[in-house]
This record gives C-alpha cells, sequence and structure tokens, in this order.
C-alpha cells in the first residue's frame, strides 16, 4: 500500500447525509473480478443528472469528498472505496461513516476523516461559493484545511492510531498479521474438538 | 465486574493483544460468496499465500445467480464470469463450495444455519454486511471487506478494535399478526441508521425470547441497518433445540461437550452495558418504510410523514429528497399507497417458515391484477422443502411466480429487478435508492404485510383482506 502523508486537491461538496454504499456503487457495477474499472459506477445513479456535483467543473477534477453524516453505511462491498479511489478521490471528509466502509478505507488506502458537523457545514458552504477550491488533509498532524483569510477553516480530524499509523508507513495488514504466526498456531492447537469444520 | 455475552466470545477468540494496536481476533468460519471474493483470491495468487484453513471457510453462489433456469449456463456473461472465477478458486485453494444446482446451495446466511454451521460462541465473518444474522445463535458474526475477506483467507484472523456494548431489551409480547420483521423496523425508527455505531448489539428481554430461530435471524439480520457491527441473542433451549441433528452440528459426546460450554454464554447479571435502548412490544403494530433508508418507517396504519416533523435539518433534507425519489406526497395514508410488485424471500425473511406465513395467507386467494408477487427461497433446501409441502402450488395458483434461491431482487444484481418508477412492497432489509433496480421505490415490510398486500394491490395486513375459509393448518417441520 501505498504511503498517505498529507494530500491537498479540489474539495467536492456532496451536501446528502446518509450515502450508503448503493448509491456510491449500484449492486449492477459490482461484476468486475479486479480492483480497478470501478470509476463508471460511482454514484452512477446521481450521474445521470446534469446538476450532479460530480458533472460540473471544477468539482469532476476534485480528489477530496465532503459528505454529510452516515456516509458509506449498508453493503459491505469494498468497490465503494474503489470506486472512489478510481475516480481520483484521496480521502472522503464525512462527521460518520459506516463502520465497514471506514475499516475498507483503512485497508485500501482512502483516507476517511472525521470531522465535527460544523466542520462539514462550513466547507460546503465554502466550496459552493469558490468552486474549484482547494481542501488540504494531514494525517500526520490530523488537521483538515481548506480556503483563506477571513474564511479559513481549519479543525482537527478524529482516525484511530492504529489506521493512521498503517496509512503512515503503507503497512500491509496480513503481512503484520503473519509475522505473529506462533501466537496463531498456539491458538489453534487450543481451540475445543466440537468446534464444526467444513471439510 | 462480570462480561456481556459478546465480550465472553470476544475474549475467547482472541489470539493476541497489544497496547495501542487492534485484537487480533480468530475466525472459527468464514463464508465465501462471489461478488465480494474474486479480488481477495486474486491478492493471495500474487502474494504467493495459501489459504490458510480451508476446512474453516464454505463458499457458495447467492448474489449473482439467476432465479428463472439456474439449471441452465447463466446467460449475463459478466456474471457468469464472476461465479466460473469463485469456481476456479475453491477448486484451487481446496475451499468447499455449493454452486447453483447442489442442494445445499443457496444465501450465505441462510445456509451456515441450516447446515447446523452457525453454532453458539462462534465468531463467523463474510464479505457481506449481512453476516449479523448468524448472530441469532450467540455467535459474534459480522461482515467484513474484500481486504479483510483476503486477510482471513490467509491467516484465519482479523485485527478488531473491541467494540462498545449495548443492550436492546424487548419487553412485552408483541400482538397477534406483528412479527420480528416489524420489531426490528420500529427499532431502526427510533435509532436512526447510525444509532448503533461502534457498537455490539446484545437482543434481549421476554419478546426476544418468545421469537423463534427465524425470527431471531430476522432482527439479528438487520442490525448493521442501524449501524451495529454486530448484533446477537443469547443462546437457549430453542436454539439447542434447532441445531440438533443438524448435518454439521456436534454428535454425541461432542454435543454435550459444546452443550456445556454454550450454557455459559449468557450475560453475566452484573453487567453494566455502555448503552441500553428498552422497548415494549406490546405497543408494537405492522411497520412499514416510506423512504429510502430503512429508518424511515411508520406504522403501517399512519400516514406518510412531512418533512416539517422532523427537527434535524439533516433529517428534514433527508426526508425531502426521500418523498421525492418515491414520488409520495405527506399525508397520504400508507394503507393507499398501491405496489407494483412484492417480493418475498432474502436473508431476512426467505426461510421456510416465512414462505409457510406467506402461503397460508395466500391460499384460496388471488394476487391483485397488475400487482406481481415474485417468491424466492432463501436456499435450495428451503426450495425443496416447500415444494414437499405443496407451497409453490399454493403461490402458483394465487398467481404468483416461484422461482430458484438466491439473494435475487433484495439486491437485483440478477435480472430480477425492478424498472424506473416501479414500486415494491419487498420482505428484504435495504430500501435505498436504486437498490432493487435503478429507479426502483422500495417499502420494506414484513412477510404477512407482503402476502396481504399482493392479494390487495395497495400496502395491506392480513387484516384488511375478507376473510377465507378454507385456511390450512401451517406444518411444523424443520428445513430438512
Amino acid at each position: 500500500m501505498e504511503r498517505f502523508t498529507r494530500h491537498t486537491g479540489i474539495g467536492v461538496p456532496l451536501r446528502r447525509n446518509n450515502v450508503d454504499t448503493d448509491q456510491i456503487i449500484p449492486a449492477a457495477y459490482l461484476k468486475r473480478v479486479t480492483r480497478d474499472g470501478f470509476e463508471d459506477g460511482l454514484f452512477a445513479a446521481w450521474r445521470n443528472d446534469p446538476s450532479f456535483v460530480l458533472n460540473r467543473k471544477p468539482y469532476d477534477a476534485g480528489s477530496v469528498l465532503v459528505a454529510g453524516p452516515d456516509f458509506g453505511t449498508g453493503s459491505s462491498r469494498e468497490h465503494a472505496v474503489w470506486a472512489l479511489q478510481n475516480y481520483g478521490f484521496k480521502a472522503v471528509i464525512s462527521p460518520r461513516f459506516g463502520d465497514i466502509f471506514r475499516g475498507n478505507s483503512g485497508k485500501a488506502g482512502l483516507l476517511a476523516a472525521q470531522v465535527d458537523e460544523k466542520v462539514v457545514q462550513r466547507l460546503w458552504d465554502l466550496l459552493e461559493s469558490q468552486p474549484g477550491a482547494s481542501v488540504t488533509v494531514d494525517l500526520e498532524s490530523r488537521t483538515v484545511k481548506a480556503g483563506d483569510g477571513v474564511d479559513a477553516i481549519e479543525d482537527s480530524f478524529d482516525i484511530d492510531d492504529y489506521t493512521r499509523w498503517r496509512l503512515l508507513e503503507g503497512l500491509d495488514d496480513i503481512g503484520i498479521t503473519l509475522s505473529h504466526e506462533a501466537e496463531i498456531v498456539a491458538f489453534e492447537a487450543s481451540r475445543p474438538s466440537f468446534k464444526p469444520a467444513t471439510l | 465486574m462480570g462480561k456481556t455475552l459478546a465480550e465472553k466470545v470476544w475474549d475467547e477468540h482472541v489470539v493476541r493483544s497489544g497496547d495501542g494496536e487492534p485484537d487480533l481476533l480468530f475466525i472459527d468460519l468464514h463464508l465465501i460468496h462471489e461478488v465480494t471474493s474474486p479480488q481477495a483470491f486474486e491478492g493471495l495468487r500474487l502474494a504467493g499465500r495459501q489459504v490458510r484453513r480451508p476446512d474453516l471457510t464454505l463458499a457458495t453462489e447467492d448474489h449473482n445467480v439467476p432465479t428463472l433456469d439456474w439449471d441452465k449456463p447463466i446467460a449475463d456473461p459478466v456474471s457468469r464470469t464472476q461465479v466460473e472465477t469463485l469456481r476456479r478458486n475453491a477448486e484451487e485453494f481446496g475451499v468447499r463450495l455449493h454452486p447453483l444446482g447442489d442442494l445445499d446451495q443457496g444465501i450465505v446466511h441462510i445456509i451456515g444455519p441450516q447446515l447446523g454451521l452457525t453454532q453458539p460462541g462462534m465468531t463467523i465473518v463474510c464479505g457481506d454486511s449481512h453476516t449479523s444474522t448468524h448472530g441469532a445463535f450467540g455467535a459474534l458474526a459480522f461482515g467484513i471487506g474484500t481486504s479483510e475477506v483476503e486477510h482471513v483467507l490467509a491467516t484465519q484472523t482479523l485485527p478488531q478494535a473491541r467494540p462498545k456494548t449495548m443492550a436492546v431489551t424487548v419487553n412485552g409480547a408483541l400482538p397477534e399478526g406483528v412479527t420480528a420483521k416489524d420489531l426490528v423496523l420500529t427499532l431502526i425508527a427510533h435509532t436512526g441508521t447510525g444509532g448503533g455505531q461502534g457498537y455490539v448489539v446484545e437482543y434481549r428481554g421476554p419478546a426476544i425470547e418468545a421469537l423463534s430461530m427465524e425470527g431471531r435471524m430476522t432482527v439479528c439480520n438487520m442490525s448493521v441497518e442501524w449501524g451495529a457491527k454486530a448484533g446477537l441473542i443469547a443462546p437457549d433451549q430453542k436454539t439447542l433445540d434447532y441445531l440438533k441433528g443438524r448435518k454439521e452440528a456436534p454428535q454425541g459426546e461432542e454435543w454435550d461437550a459444546a452443550v456445556a460450554y454454550w450454557q455459559t454464554l449468557v450475560t453475566d447479571d452484573d453487567v453494566v452495558f455502555d448503552e441500553e435502548i428498552v422497548l415494549d412490544a406490546s405497543t408494537m403494530t405492522p411497520f412499514v418504510t416510506w423512504g429510502t433508508n430503512p429508518g424511515q418507517g411508520v406504522p403501517l396504519g399512519a400516514s406518510v410523514p412531512s418533512p416539517d416533523q422532523f427537527d434535524d435539518a439533516n433529517d428534514k433534507i433527508a426526508a425531502e429528497k426521500a418523498l421525492e425519489y418515491m414520488g409520495l406526497q405527506a399525508g397520504t395514508p400508507m394503507r393507499e399507497i398501491k405496489v407494483d410488485t412484492v417480493f418475498v424471500g432474502s436473508c431476512t425473511n426467505g426461510r421456510i417458515e416465512d414462505l409457510r406465513l406467506a402461503a397460508q395467507i395466500i391460499e384460496g386467494r388471488h394476487v391483485a391484477d397488475r400487482t406481481r408477487l415474485l417468491v424466492v427461497p432463501g436456499s435450495a433446501r428451503v426450495r425443496l422443502q416447500a415444494e414437499d409441502e405443496g407451497l409453490d402450488v399454493i403461490f402458483k395458483e394465487a398467481g404468483a411466480e416461484w422461482r430458484g434461491a438466491g439473494c435475487s431482487m433484495c439486491l437485483g444484481m440478477n435480472p430480477d429487478q425492478l424498472a424506473p418508477g416501479e414500486r415494491s412492497a419487498s420482505t428484504s432489509n435495504r430500501n435505498f435508492e436504486g437498490r432493487q433496480g435503478k429507479g426502483g421505490r422500495t417499502h420494506l415490510v414484513s412477510v404477512p404485510v407482503a402476502a396481504a398486500t399482493a392479494v390487495r394491490g395497495t400496502l395491506s395486513t392480513p387484516a384488511d383482506l375478507e376473510p377465507f375459509e378454507a385456511r390450512r393448518p401451517a406444518p411444523q417441520d424443520k428445513a430438512e
């Protein structure tokens, strides 16, 4: 996985709450057997609407998505994360994420930055009044920044320490776990015999 | 201080815990299907890794499979490629697979319990958010993403941050005709879709204890719809009765040892949960959704709410958007909403008990003009059991379509989809925009409401139907 330290890019205001993963990528787009090529499915239903934010310049070149609470609820499909990444997003900012989506983001290298709802409101206002404005997410200092002068926004975001460390180091989770092989073997030896097996 | 049921199961599975790192949990059962596994197997291949414990892994085909002509090659080439990829991966990595056409094929969350593989005190994961279903047996079961699927395949473990604990205590008794589905829809309307976020939830209290295992699975199934990581129910005599004699349940002395362990799986009396919700089942009524998330629901006897009724600004906007998408006017009585398609099936309500209940209401009646009723068994064995009991004949005589097993219209990944603007009453779990087909409008309902709605063509309960004399008694057999 690539290291993530800091990213600056065009902010995209998605003024919606409860954006479930079926909205991020509908089931019809989940049939690919690779991790790429999902960008066409990203917000597929909404992208039929010419006024949808990603159909408007300069938002279409955005890389930091700013969404309302409960982003990524519902289906566990990691394709939602891949679709955002395949499109070009590096970070999503929201006051609350679906658990599985947040976990998937951390594994796949998309930054899910949890901020106060007021910060999202201010970012929305800024990004709508100044289309193309940049947002910076800094994982080392856990801060989000946007705007200049009196409109400047700077606040902290939440991410759990372990995910932050893994993203900063670009570490492969499976590799870390396999370094604990001896402990897994010891645990396996202690499992009761009544536990079921499939073979 | 004592421990909650969830904490007991958690602690039994900690392989390693260290300061500043999540617990490494051992996974007792890993369920796999065709949609969320191909990239995980590819990851193993690229890294030169094996499946560590194929003997704790089980694959089936459910999300993408057709429910018509299921005995022929899959017509959609992209779906076929995905299913064939699973078959190749299962063979290459030595994983047991129940493919389309196999007697044990079916929705992954239906076949685990049906085989007896889902047992109390286990950790169960699957690349599917409705894995919470298995919590009905007192297992800690949750959905994971594809990177985690790869992690479990490679290591049979998962690093997991310890969740908070919550109790949902449901007192009283559900009134006649009110089901587990109504109970959980009522709960989600109360909490909202994010109310359970960060929690593992234990459902308890007299109304939960009174539910059948099937009803408990329906409740646990929808835990994720209010954001909970998992939902579980302490095992009791009903759990043991359900499991005893199933193909993959322990036998003989192993059974006795397992039961002795399972009986320890209760929350200790002196436990304080991080959060508790208390509900009264006796006030519950048939409950349906009007909007585009499972928390946007009302009693069937109520009307479509107005966005002005919501205090929270976000809820107000969400209600406006939902009404627009659903093509509904505030103030319309829910009972006057006309439905084009009724779907009975899914991991929420696709078990034999659900089909019996639907058949009991449908028998001798007919599906309304311009309404279609799709009945999709949750597994091949549920289909065969229903056919043994003659339920398929009842459905077909009423004008319903009787299909093969799979996820079907719950997520519309196969050809079973709503057309744009088409409205459904669905026993499934999600009413998200486009969930059942692009532009489709979904009302989540219980099985009795689905059946009555199919007959009347508008959202209805069995009490709305004309009396029908020749009711047959519901058969009592198990699903196997």
